[in-house]
């Protein structure tokens, strides 16, 4: 764990003092911001929790871009600076530097999530939520978050330039969206087996309904934790080249 | 210390190493000269755990490099040819992370910090951003990061690589202040670089060790037998004479220009042993002519070097004329 920490507080660092971590996070609040007032919000009449779930859908969508952006960086731009051989001579195991750059990525996706929080709060000036709802919400959020922000750092491990970790991730969240759609023409039991692999509809729905179920949770770990797993092993080939 | 026996590497159909054996006793400063390409970084690499090797066996204090990389960085210090510094950390909190990575912590770290800082004169600059330093002080806390630990092995590629003659002296001071704490090898294609830091040359060429050895013993392997070089104040066709009577001087050389204005000629002569000298004096002097110097003609280790790397020109060897003017 003392090495995760380390490598936790270095890339924090490379977050906030460069201009990445506060334009990914100005960017994903802008555009969060916006959606809330055109698309959840709208110009006709809606019920409080219609709007709320409306921007949890919305926001699903900004907290995979953002997590995607916070991602390609941690491998593909070390690989790219030369400061990967720090990691790499220093008696650290892959999966602690796996685990240690997710992490931090983790944290700083969490704190731009947190940080839309007033944006659900604007519904009280005219309307009612359980916060209950808005938590099973957030809960939802940061799922997806971890999950998507897991492919990327596959991603980024795997790629040379942070240009191709991005697509490796988007390219890979992008399949996990796409089951659902494949699910409804294939027939069962395949069709079904892949409904489950569905990264948004299946598991992120209930959430947006305020519905924390451990099936959902379950899935979104076992996609961080093989996603993860995946990295190490590249990281572990990697090491040796 | 490092004992590697029959290594290859080979990237994909390429060949980067072969048949590499060599031992590096603890405590010993070995240079590895080469041109580029031959092989240098890559036999960094593989004892520093960044490579595998394809064949063969690398032992590090006794331990294998594939079964036991994780004990062997411990030991080790690696500064690559360009160093991995993040730009937005201050010399300290860089030092203070390459640090705890290699297991420093709390006082212990407060204290091996301060020493590098000292060591690598980084003082001055300790709370700088790395981003802002110049090339010359960015190559020394690289150097920190791969002693910070107190690793019994430091791997330096290209150490001097890129820095300005004065840079040249106070890496090549620091270096010279680190022998005998630490167990050093270092690569570079300058030629004196490695004859003033290094107490044993590891020459590549093609992949292949071409020799290895202190400077005295690949010059004695590449000349066989000595030179001495005369100038003498008198005739030229006289001293050829002179020379010519005496036993076990051979190959006598007069210098192309033939008399100078100052009547001064100057010859090289082939030697078969250290005694010849006296005699060639005693002709010199017993011939009526003025011996104004007469010298042993070392052949260097540029000359080693052309002569190992077989079809290295010498116009490819970079020029070591600034650091020694420095130095001198």
């Amino acid at each position: 764990m003392r090495n995760v920490g380390i490598i936790v507080r270095r890339e924090l660092a490379g977050y906030f003092r460069t201009p990445s971590g506060y334009l990914i996070a100005a960017a994903t609040l802008l555009v969060q911001g916006l959606m809330f007032n055109t698309r959840a919000l709208g110009t006709g009449e809606k019920l409080s929790s219609q709007v709320l779930q409306d921007f949890l859908r919305d926001s699903s969508g900004t907290t995979t871009v953002a997590a995607v952006l916070l991602a390609m960086r941690l491998f593909a731009e070390e690989r790219q600076a030369g400061t990967i051989v720090l990691l790499y001579t220093s008696p650290v195991r892959e999966a602690q530097i796996v685990i240690g750059k997710f992490l931090s990525a983790f944290i700083v996706l969490s704190i731009i999530t947190l940080l839309s929080l007033y944006l659900p709060a604007l519904i009280f000036v005219n309307g009612k939520v359980s916060i209950g709802h808005i938590a099973g919400g957030y809960a939802g959020l940061l799922c997806v978050g971890a999950a998507t922000l897991a492919l990327g750092v596959l991603g980024s491990a795997l790629a040379r330039t942070q240009l191709v970790a991005g697509v490796i991730a988007a390219v890979l969240i992008f399949v996990l969206f796409l089951t659902w759609q494949l699910s409804r023409v294939v027939e069962p039991p395949f069709g079904t087996f892949i409904a489950h692999l569905s990264l948004y509809e299946k598991h992120f729905f209930p959430f947006m309904r305020g519905l924390i179920q451990l099936s959902d949770v379950v899935y979104y770990a076992g996609v961080v934790y093989l996603a993860l797993l995946a990295a190490t092993r590249v990281v572990q080939h990697q090491r040796w080249q | 210390m490092i004992v590697v026996d029959q290594v290859s590497k080979y990237y994909g159909a390429h060949r980067a190493v072969t048949d590499l054996s060599f031992e590096i006793a603890a405590g010993e400063c070995v240079g590895f000269l080469g041109l580029n390409g031959a092989g240098k970084s890559t036999t960094l690499r593989l004892l520093a755990c960044l490579s595998l090797p394809t064949s063969g066996s690398i032992r590090i204090r006794g331990l294998d490099v594939v079964e036991h990389p994780h004990e062997i960085r411990k030991l080790i210090g690696y500064l690559p040819d360009t160093p991995p510094l993040y730009g937005e950390m201050t010399v300290d909190e860089y030092l203070t992370h390459a640090g705890a990575l290699r297991g420093l912590s709390g006082a212990d770290l407060d204290k091996r910090r301060t020493r590098v800082l000292d060591q690598c004169s980084l003082r001055d600059v300790a709370g700088a951003m790395i981003s802002t330093l110049s090339h010359g002080y960015r190559q020394r806390v690289g150097i920190a990061q791969a002693i910070i630990h107190g690793p019994a092995l430091v791997i330096l590629d290209e150490p001097i690589q890129g820095l300005d003659p004065v840079q040249i002296v106070e890496m090549r001071k620091l270096i010279g202040e680190l022998r005998g704490e630490h167990t050093i090898l270092l690569s570079t294609h300058i030629l004196t670089e490695i004859e003033r830091t290094c107490d044993r040359i590891l020459m590549m060429h093609h992949g292949r060790i071409a020799a290895v050895g202190t400077e005295q013993d690949l010059e004695a392997r590449l000349r066989g037998a000595q030179k001495l070089e005369l100038t003498v104040r008198g005739e030229a066709s006289a001293l050829r004479a002179a020379l010519a009577a005496v036993s076990g001087a051979s190959e006598v050389a007069l210098s192309p220009e033939g008399e100078s204005a100052a009547g001064l000629v100057r010859a090289t002569v082939r030697i078969e042993s250290a005694d010849v000298a006296e005699s060639i004096s005693r002709a010199v002097v017993t011939a009526g002519l003025g011996l104004c110097a007469l010298q042993p003609v070392r052949s260097g280790l540029e000359s080693v070097f052309i002569e190992l790397s077989g079809s290295a020109a010498p116009t490819s060897i970079p020029p070591a004329a600034p650091a020694a003017q420095v130095q001198a």
